[in-house]
């Protein structure tokens, strides 16, 4: 571990640890960005989806001729139309079915009903309010408790076999090992708490606008996708499409958080409409269909147990987690994993035994569990352990640090096998927080912490030590419906030696065409801004499985790195020639290749490029481009402490966050400037959902977060400000030593926010408030924990 | 988000305007900032046959103080109160706290009173601070006093004809003061609970006029009487303030909802009412 990190190129290459501006956002600063809504194709169509009003009902009929008799309507779709095409349910990426327009029965308020294709948006709209559907309404599943109990309505009669409302049973760990610890602990320890439903957002709604040319077949698809490569490989299967025909353009994205993984319905419908009308025909969402349709995030109902010793050891970790998954399993997560990587729920901790028992159940809801910027549920598991470590700690009389120095796992133990079967790559947590304590000024703290007490002001001061999985992942464990999640790069250096990167995966926002270009820069030596990145256009990039659960930098970024050392393998034999000295005699430094010993004689790499074009060796094929697919050999496990000071209003419950110091090791960074912009939003992120955000519903399972009035995104003007702070412990295995930043503050920082709060009442005896903390809630905690005495 | 088909009519007189409104009947809505009605419209919760842009009509704009009364006109944006010295008390304790700055900088405070949202800030102040509403027809003028002119939920005494030229709000010739306490979720949001309270003080420091009123916590914005009643002729302390309160909280209709528990929103009305008493007379007190 080392506390900083310097860059090894000059700023005018700009490789690996400068602050590079961000190459995309001049043309997003001037409007000059292309996102899905702004393209338009000569006869193009627009479509209108029509939603079930109702969380559960059987369709009796559906009658859309005064629909189709509005001048200016092209076409109606219906569930029963599509179902003679074999396109009325479609595969999730979870290996369930999902319904694209509802036949037999609609599972969730806001469920695709019929489609209206018009010559113009508003009369697809207009249109959509004559299709007259008749429902027989059915009892309501709200909770996902309610579905697995004995009586309840079942959800999926469409699947044969299905008898109960159970999605999956899954566990991790040693169950017998774990029941041993617990019977020798002194002391059991637990905490239930919920984390609730909430939405990834992105400010751009999905999309797509398709274009089945009738003659050729060709099926050009500008959709808002994280994965493009996936969603084409999905889109042959589904609608039996040969692969080659079927491009799909992800162009510029604003904003993805997850959401942009899924196939949504609108996609399948607007493919098969332009197919059978021979038209070009669009969809894009509005603000509420998203909201209330498109894939949800968490919504974990988790009990977790601690088996410990008097003095504060951790022995074991007992975990039971319920989730509500709506009305389709539609989860985007690797196949093995039925609740994606909760399992790395032991967290920071060294402790030799651990059971983790996942079940998920159908509810009436809208589905796709997709992981909202949360590594495939690592946000969940983080939560919980921190949460209960932090009660631990009250319950036992100890400090929460000291606990957690307590029971860390040291640097000397890396790499580290946890009982659930990560192998953690690298760390130093102690020193992690103790820096981030020390620049809060923990001790401090604690002294105006009793002396406000003593005035009746309450203080919290809240800690989270996390540690990520990501980079998912190793063939060996890692897929998505049989697809490996390995990525690919593929490098083009020109004869003038300027040079193109093309990726599987996606940038939503990230920087990518700035970052990667900076690894290519770091390797060869061409300044940054002479490399060009292209990602999004299947018929123009590589195989990959795109960009989520920050696995870009660590899969991507690693094929960047790799295939930049291959064309410098390439370039070295090139510059030998050139030179006339032996292969191994030559140095690449800051793009001039010199003979070792001999300073003098040197070639650019803007000399070799042009001589792989123009003078190569005897035997050398011409060109100096290459391709790698990067199958990586291990998850990487980014880690950060976080520290929370909060002032809760006593008499209102009312709380703000006075400081918040975040401590992230990333491993290498590519970009500062980028890696600190992602933290800042993840500490957004995680501010939004311990204070204000989640997806309600009422009884009768109407969505009540429909728009940003009811489901609130935090502005600048509440948000705290943040204090970052970094150590960078490389990962071994990764080419460049980066791990991944993505999610890292978005999973560490709810827990950290939550247990501020709880800090700031635990001295009433309150162990837990379930999230969002709404004043009423902390409120609520602080009278019941004064009626009892607390 | 494609709102339905509308007639759109800009006038370029308030004569002009009315005119038009008449001509459409209760299909027709005025547009000034449209901070709540482009939302609606385009929700497709709210689809007038026809709107009537007002934001050519010269001369609705003056914030003015002219006898004795701060007069706001229709085309007042709550960013010109917020920024304006003209302001005083509760108005200018409410103006930074509506919504958000880019509503701030559009939205009007005659457009707010007018759409009697339970949650909307200003009929609060309003009925706090004693103001009147202007209100034009077909047949000219009237002066219609804002307990009167808030009749429901979304509903005010307007005619069909009519729309609201102006706002006239009296300001104190003594000491007084005034203060507005509003519990948001986040900037932007309606006010989950919100109390607006002016204080004047007479030659003695007693109170000599009171107002206070509840935002969100009751089917329509809504004078606390009994509170008022409990503070005239007594002089500020924190006892009577708490009385006021406590009667403020009680004259709550909170409910439970997703911003929070009913018992917690009225413990809410109660400290906000003693806060925005504090405050108020502080400010009475100094000037």
């Amino acid at each position: 571990m080392t506390l900083t990190q310097k860059p090894s190129t000059p700023p005018e290459i700009g490789g690996i640890g400068h602050s590079v501006r961000r190459h995309e956002d001049d043309r997003f600063i001037v409007g000059q960005g292309r996102y899905l809504d702004d393209h338009t194709l000569p006869g193009m169509l627009h479509m209108a989806i029509l939603r079930s009003p109702l969380p559960h009902a059987r369709i009796n009929s559906i009658d859309t001729s005064a629909a189709a008799a509005v001048d200016g309507v092209v076409a109606v779709v219906t569930g029963e139309l599509l179902a003679q095409y074999n396109l009325a349910w479609m595969p999730t990426l979870s290996g369930d079915t999902q319904a694209v327009l509802a036949t037999d029965k609609v599972r969730f308020q806001g469920q695709e009903v019929a489609a209206v294709v018009a010559t113009d948006p508003y009369i697809a709209e207009d249109a959509l309010e004559l299709i007259e559907v008749d429902y027989e309404p059915l009892p309501v599943i709200t909770s996902p408790q309610q579905s697995l109990a004995a009586d309840a309505v079942l959800i999926r009669d469409d699947k044969e076999g299905q008898t109960s409302n159970l999605v999956y049973e899954w566990e991790a760990g040693d169950g017998a090992a774990t029941e041993v610890a617990f019977a020798r602990a002194d002391r059991v320890v637990s905490l239930e708490t919920h984390y609730p439903r909430s939405h990834p957002s992105p400010l751009e709604t999905c999309g797509c606008l398709a274009d089945v040319n009738s003659a050729t077949g060709q099926a050009t698809i500008y959709m808002t996708s994280q994965a493009p490569h996936a969603i084409r490989t999905v889109f042959a299967m589904v609608a039996g499409l040969p692969e080659q025909n079927i491009r799909i353009i992800s162009p510029d994205i604003g904003g993805g958080f997850g959401n942009k993984v899924p196939v949504y319905p609108g996609y399948v419908v607007a493919t098969a409409a332009s197919l059978v009308i021979g038209k070009p025909v669009k969809w894009v969402e509005s603000r509420s269909e998203n909201l209330i349709s498109t894939g949800f995030a968490r919504d974990y109902h988790m009990k977790g147990e601690l088996a410990l010793t008097n003095d504060g050891r951790i022995l074991a970790l007992r975990v039971q987690m319920l989730s509500d998954q709506g009305a389709f399993y539609a989860d985007a997560q690797p196949t093995q994993f039925r609740a994606g990587l909760f399992h790395v729920v032991t967290g920071s901790y060294d402790f030799p035994a651990a059971h983790v028992q996942c079940r998920g159940a159908y509810t009436n809801k809208a589905p796709g569990g997709v992981a909202y910027r949360c590594s495939f549920r690592i946000t969940e598991a983080s939560y919980l352990i921190e949460r209960l470590v932090q009660t631990a700690a009250y319950e036992l009389g100890i400090d929460p640090a000291d606990i957690r120095f307590k029971n860390f796992i040291q640097p000397d133990q890396f790499p580290y096998e946890t009982p659930t079967g990560f192998v953690y790559d690298s760390g130093d947590y102690p020193t992690a927080l103790r820096s981030a304590l020390d620049a809060i000024g923990y001790e401090k703290l604690r002294a105006e912490q009793a002396a406000a007490r003593d005035e009746g002001r309450f203080v919290g001061i809240g800690i989270a030590h996390f540690t990520e999985a990501v980079g998912a992942g190793p063939s060996k464990k890692y897929d998505i419906l049989g697809l490996k999640m390995i990525d690919s790069a593929e490098l083009r250096v020109h004869p003038t030696g300027k040079a193109i990167l093309k990726l599987g995966v996606r940038s939503q926002g990230q920087g990518h065409e700035t970052t990667f270009a900076q690894i290519v820069a770091d390797e060869l030596g061409i300044p940054v801004t002479d490399i060009k990145v292209v990602e999004g256009d299947t018929d123009n990039t590589p195989y990959g499985l795109g960009t989520y659960a920050s696995r870009s930098t660590p899969v991507a970024g690693a094929a960047a790195a790799v295939v930049s050392r291959k064309i410098a393998d390439k370039a070295r034999k090139i510059a030998a020639h050139l030179l006339e000295a032996a292969d191994d005699d030559i140095e690449l430094q800051n793009g001039v290749f010199s003979v070792k010993g001999t300073p003098g004689r040197s070639v650019t790499i803007a000399d070799v490029s042009l001589a792989a074009y123009t003078n190569l060796p005897d035997g050398m094929e011409y060109g100096l481009e290459d391709v790698h697919y990067y199958d990586p050999p291990n998850l990487t496990y980014p880690y950060g402490s976080y520290v929370v000071v909060v002032d809760v209003d006593p008499e209102t419950g009312v709380w703000k966050a006075r400081r918040v110091v975040a401590l992230d090791d990333c491993g290498v960074r590519i970009n500062p400037m980028i890696v600190e912009g992602q933290i800042h939003g993840g500490l957004t992120e995680g501010f939004a959902k311990s204070s204000m955000q989640w997806i309600t519903f009422d009884e009768e399972g109407n969505c009540s977060g429909s728009n940003f009035m009811d489901y609130l995104i935090p502005t600048a003007w509440e948000t705290p400000r943040f204090e970052l702070l970094e150590t960078c412990t490389p990962s071994p295995h990764h080419p460049i030593g980066a791990k991944g930043v993505g999610e890292s503050a978005t999973v560490g920082s709810p827990a950290a926010y939550v247990n501020a709060v709880i800090d700031a009442v635990a001295h009433l005896g309150v162990r837990n408030i379930d999230m969002p903390l709404l004043p009423d809630r902390v409120w609520s905690a602080i009278q019941s924990a004064r009626a009892t005495g607390g | 988000m494609f709102p339905s088909s509308f007639d759109y009519v800009a006038a370029r007189s308030v004569e002009e305007a009315v005119a038009a409104k008449a001509g459409a009947g209760d299909d027709a809505r005025v547009l000034a900032g449209g901070q709540s009605l482009i939302p609606m419209m385009k929700m497709r919760l709210a689809a007038p046959a026809q709107l009537v842009d007002i934001n050519r009509v010269p001369g609705l704009d003056a914030l003015e103080r002219t006898n004795g009364q701060l007069r706001v006109g229709a085309l007042v944006r709550h960013a010109d109160i917020a920024r304006s010295d003209l302001a005083f008390g509760a108005i200018a304790s409410a103006a930074p706290w509506i919504s958000d700055p880019l509503v701030r900088n559009l939205g009007t405070l005659c457009g707010s009173v007018a759409h009697c949202d339970p949650e909307g800030d200003w009929n609060s102040v309003l009925l706090a601070t004693g103001a009147d509403v202007v209100a034009r027809g077909p047949s000219g003028e009237r002066t219609i006093p804002i307990t009167d002119f808030v009749v429901d939920f979304f509903t005010n005494a307007l005619r069909d004809d009519e729309m609201v030229t102006e706002v006239r709000i009296p300001v104190p010739n003594g000491r007084s003061g005034g203060s507005y306490q509003k519990l948001e979720r986040k900037v932007g949001d309606y006010a989950t609970v919100a109390v607006a309270a002016h204080l004047e003080l007479g030659g003695t420091g007693a109170i000599a006029r009171a107002g206070v009123a509840l935002t969100a916590v009751v089917p329509k914005n809504t004078k606390v009487t009994a509170a008022e009643n409990v503070l005239v002729g007594n002089h500020p302390s924190t006892e009577l303030f708490e009385e006021a309160a406590e009667l403020a909280a009680q004259a709550s209709e909170p409910r439970d909802d997703v911003r929070g528990s009913a018992e917690w929103k009225r413990n809410v009305v109660r400290v906000f009412t003693r806060r925005a008493l504090t405050a108020a007379a502080a400010q009475a007190q100094q000037g």
